[in-house]
């Protein structure tokens, strides 16, 4: 895949914390219209990618190319217009309506002499129907159940209209009825045309609503392309050293991870 | 963005519990009652004055009243004004800037800094000038403040490293000042006034200087409302959202230094209008910081001249310093507000 396909990327960007790297010399397509899914054991560098991609860790060496440019070299402003981040813990001002929150995701498209607009008020009608949160409009953000507030985040950061949205672990404090609501409305955002991309923990999920997976270990990736191909027993083993068998999901027909018994089961 | 079907215009942004009309009414009620209190303010003090006199002290040069109207009154209300709401509005973007409800100006180092460099120049210098302690006690609030930044790591500065920093050398600048004081008791005669925070220096301020540049720090500082609603949602979000964290906070750290530290080279650390006005304004206006800036510079403004106007009128004819009807007025609603449930989280 070369640039010009591909809106986000990097370039042998090696990544880490101060003098500490975690990953190098990595190389990293995200295509456009699809729902990627980052995966890996704890510590393999997921969300540190993810946040190099979000522009939020600048590559010590190497660079995050938004549509072909240096992302460090473009405006911060500019860059929040192309691309949208929901970060593991945002945080709500205590008292903030669900409106209110909604409405601060057009931060990037004002300025002091762009004041809020008929414009930033339907888009933000419209992101709030999107993610059917419509009818908690002026509710207090703290009164919400996790799924809730997780659906109210996510149309803060569509109504930054932006064509591509970064999730970092967007299920994990939620219980599983609300892991599954947040992930059935991004499948629903990513038919509508929107790129996705989300770090995951769970295999399964990834693997029915991913439509393409980057699976890393040790701050290298291990394997990329959709699901289907790339989950095979041979991959999760050297993913996660994990003896596994490979079936189809009986609802999607997408591949289900099932661990193998080990001798203290048997 | 997705295509969606159509739907009603939601009330989003003006948030129902909060109209905009309410809020645009309650700074209208604001300037209201800082007219008021600018009208007491300049007919109490040691010679009461009826409003006729006030308003031909204001008008007649000739008159009896216009000494005492031009200059000594009409200072101190200006000063008393400008240096309120630089508290009040320095307090809401500290509490914005760091996301903890609990700060307060003083937690920059910006009172200490003043104080250690006014006894500096009291001790070593024997500065008996206000103007000269006004220079000096400013540069203070500057170092101290760019001090507790670069302490607290300079650009990688968090809201929790920057309170750390802002407490050690608050605790290191209180050590100096008091070491100073024990040593000479001259020194602690000429700082007693300044210490405890008194606009009666007013007459000998330059006090045309003083507003200028807490207006010029005061537009600085409102402008920043917008970046400060992204960046209470966490510096990722704020990040995601176009706004770069590390330069508001030195924005932010600007404003708030030429704020505070002018006020406090006027009229010594006034403590709790900073911490205590943005409180009061966030229960009234909600969370959004383009409504809690303006409120709490007017309110501090408001607060700290019924303070000053109080003062003089409990004494009579003595006065006490605003800083103390601040501190009495502002220490048990501080008190209230740690005990009640829970402190607000930003």
């Amino acid at each position: 895949m070369t640039d010009s396909l591909s809106p986000l990327a990097a370039r042998n960007a090696t990544l880490g914390y101060g003098r500490v790297a975690i990953s190098e010399g990595l190389d990293v397509d995200i295509p456009e219209g699809e729902f990627t899914v980052i995966l890996g054991p704890n510590a393999c560098g997921k969300s540190t990618l993810l946040k190099a991609l979000a522009r939020m860790l600048k590559p010590s060496a190497g660079q995050v190319l938004l549509d072909g440019k240096d992302i460090h070299s473009q405006p911060t402003r500019a860059v929040a217009r192309r691309l949208g981040l929901l970060p593991q813990s945002p945080i709500a001002p205590d008292g903030i309506t669900v409106a209110d929150l909604v409405a601060r995701g057009r931060y990037p498209h004002q300025g002091i002499l762009r004041q809020w607009s008929a414009e930033d008020e339907k888009v933000v009608a419209e992101a709030m129907a999107a993610t059917d949160v419509t009818e908690l409009a002026s509710r207090g953000v703290d009164e919400l159940s996790g799924g809730q507030r997780q659906r109210v985040w996510i149309a803060m950061v569509l109504a930054q209209q932006t064509p591509l949205l970064l999730l970092d672990e967007p299920t994990t404090y939620l219980d599983i009825t609300h892991q599954i609501e947040v992930l059935d409305l991004c499948a629903k955002l990513h038919r509508e045309g929107q790129t996705l991309v989300a770090v995951l923990h769970d295999l399964n999920q990834a693997a029915r609503y991913a439509t393409h997976l980057i699976a890393m270990r040790d701050g290298a990736i291990v394997a990329e392309g959709a699901p289907v191909e790339i989950l095979t027993a041979a991959t999760v083993e050297k993913i996660f050293d994990l003896p596994c068998r490979i079936i189809d999901d009986p609802e999607t027909g997408t591949p289900l991870v099932i661990p193998r018994a080990g001798p203290r089961d048997l | 963005m997705t295509t969606v079907s159509p739907v009603a215009p939601a009330p989003a942004a003006t948030d129902g519990a909060r109209p905009t009309s309410r809020r645009a009414w309650g700074l209208l009620v604001l300037a209201g009652v800082i007219a008021v209190l600018a009208v007491l303010s300049i007919a109490v003090g040691s010679r009461a004055m009826g409003l006729g006199e006030v308003w031909t002290g204001l008008t007649d040069p000739a008159s009896d009243a216009h000494t005492v109207v031009t200059q000594m009154r009409l200072p101190r209300t200006a000063l008393g004004l400008a240096a309120g709401a630089a508290l009040g509005l320095a307090g809401a973007l500290m509490q914005a800037m760091t996301r903890n409800p609990l700060a307060d100006p003083g937690l920059l180092g910006v009172n200490t800094g003043a104080a250690a460099a006014v006894v500096t120049a009291a001790y070593f210098f024997g500065f008996a000038s206000f103007t000269q302690t006004i220079g000096f006690a400013f540069a203070g609030a500057a170092i101290a403040a760019v001090g507790c930044y670069l302490i607290a790591g300079a650009a990688s500065a968090t809201p929790a490293r920057l309170a750390l920093a802002g407490a050690a050398v608050t605790a290191a600048g209180y050590a100096y000042v008091s070491a100073v004081q024990i040593l000479d008791a001259a020194t602690l005669e000429q700082m007693r006034f300044w210490s405890v925070g008194s606009l009666v220096n007013a007459p000998t301020t330059p006090v045309l200087p003083v507003v200028i540049l807490i207006a010029v720090a005061a537009i600085a500082g409102l402008v920043l409302a917008r970046p400060l609603n992204a960046l209470a949602l966490g510096d990722a979000t704020a990040t995601g959202l176009g706004v770069d964290p590390r330069v508001l906070r030195v924005a932010g750290i600007a404003a708030i230094t030429v704020l505070a530290g002018t006020a406090t080279a006027v009229c010594g650390p006034i403590v709790f209008v900073g911490l205590v006005v943005p409180h009061v304004v966030r229960a009234f206006t909600g969370p959004d910081q383009n409504w809690v800036l303006p409120y709490s510079a007017l309110t501090g403004a408001a607060f700290l001249l019924a303070a000053d106007v109080l003062g003089r009128v409990i004494a009579r004819p003595a006065e006490v310093q605003v800083g103390i009807v601040c501190a009495v007025a502002g220490g048990p609603f501080f008190l209230y507000l740690i005990s009640r449930r829970r402190v607000a989280s930003l």
